[in-house]
């Protein structure tokens, strides 16, 4: 398929130019909280992925309609209806994932991605685009998480997927598990180093404070 | 009794963190962490939602959407269960819930309503107050539990908020590598603030 270069841009900008964690601080919650294996983040960024894919193509196609003061209502109303249909998915499918998620898929309503670009871009721009945009941003967000979720679950568990790479002590390997790598603090570390890593490579995100 | 209510608030502010520990309204922990005024006025504007929201929606969901939670009002709605609902209704009460308080604010106390500002709205989509009234369902508190919740959790958040603030003034006197500065460090500090927070997991009380 041939796009044109705003098709283009609504698209790859978000991956790294322009990425909802690192650059646009949105969506940080549930990035930290579900990467603990690759399967739970894998799962919740395709959840993501449709709720501010749908919500953004939908909220264009009303865009005309919205009166502006009740805008953020009626923006929460369309992106909790796609929440409840994903919860609801989740639950009928992939129960055991959905447990482990708990209510980090009913706070995607609150995931300022979500509600970031149903505001900035879907209110102004046509269906498709605001799809494409849509996609993008939940992309980004997807590289964050699956980079996130691959240190953790290789250093924290010695196993990808829950398939075993790096044979545990406990089971008879080698490998001595890093515990600090399944708790809280690694994702903020991983992320900052993400940043890091982010920036030093693209030198005109830098921020000067 | 009392003894539990000391117990879950205890545990709510620190040893379950809403910002450190479940990573909850992360982003405008970070976006409004410059200063220290600022971030102990948000916290306060969170304290103040979620010490209302949690209550309110513990009574809504238990008495109107759980399975036969609306048994009371007529015996044929015994068998109604509206609980696959509930996201969109507490999203929805929150977002009228911080309108109401910003409305008896700006009439009854200027000088917070002055102070607070533009956070008020903002809070309406802050994933910790939703976050709080999905995990009072999930543990099934009850009515006293999830008011003390509500408010430990809010005083957690405050806490976590103000000392990262204060950190963060002081960075500026720092030597920062240029690609770290800002957000980068933000959330090593953060992580470094989480890894201390875990200190009090051992707690019981």
């Amino acid at each position: 398929m041939k796009m044109n270069r705003k098709e283009r841009e609504a698209l790859i900008d978000p991956l790294f130019d322009n990425n909802p964690i690192a650059l646009q601080v949105l969506g940080i919650c549930s990035a930290l909280a579900v990467t603990t294996n690759m399967a739970a983040a894998l799962v919740m960024s395709m959840a993501v992925l449709f709720v501010t894919a749908g919500s953004s193509t939908v909220v264009s196609f009303l865009r005309n309609n919205i009166p502006a003061n009740i805008r953020i209502i009626v923006q929460l109303s369309i992106i909790a209806s796609f929440v409840i249909l994903t919860d609801q998915i989740l639950k009928a499918y992939l129960f055991d994932i959905s447990k482990q998620l708990s209510v980090f898929v009913g706070l995607i309503i609150t995931n300022c991605i979500v509600m970031g670009r149903a505001e900035a871009y879907a209110m102004q721009n046509g269906p498709w685009l605001s799809f494409l945009d849509g996609v993008g941003n939940s992309l980004g967000y997807t590289i964050i998480l699956v980079v996130v979720g691959f240190f953790r679950e290789l250093f924290g568990a010695g196993s990808l997927f829950g398939f075993i790479i790096l044979r545990p002590v406990t089971a008879g390997g080698w490998y001595e598990p890093n515990g600090l790598m399944l708790l809280a603090p690694s994702a903020f570390f991983l992320i900052g180093i993400f940043i890091w890593v982010l920036r030093a490579w693209k030198p005109d995100q830098v921020e000067n404070s | 009794m009392l003894q539990d209510y000391l117990s879950l608030l205890v545990r709510s502010i620190f040893v379950e963190n809403m910002a450190l520990a479940f990573f909850l309204g992360m982003c405008s922990f970070l976006a409004c962490s410059k200063k220290v005024d600022a971030a102990f006025g948000l916290g306060l504007a969170v304290t103040f939602v979620l010490t209302l929201t949690v209550p309110i929606n513990y009574l809504i969901y238990n008495y109107l959407m759980a399975p036969g939670a609306m048994a009371w009002l007529h015996p044929s709605l015994a068998e109604v269960d509206i609980s696959f609902l509930y996201f969109l209704c507490f999203i929805g009460v929150i977002a009228a819930i911080v309108q109401i308080v910003e409305m008896i604010l700006d009439r009854y106390v200027p000088w917070l309503y002055a102070s607070l500002g533009i956070f008020l709205p903002l809070i309406a989509v802050n994933c910790a107050i939703l976050g709080a009234s999905l995990f009072m369902v999930e543990r099934s508190y009850n009515f006293g539990e999830s008011v003390v919740y509500g408010f430990g959790s809010g005083v957690g958040w405050t806490i976590a908020i103000t000392a990262l603030a204060g950190i963060r003034m002081r960075m500026r006197y720092s030597h920062v590598p240029a690609a770290l500065r800002g957000l980068g460090i933000a959330f090593i500090l953060t992580g470094l603030m989480a890894i201390g927070f875990m200190a009090f997991s051992g707690i019981q009380l």
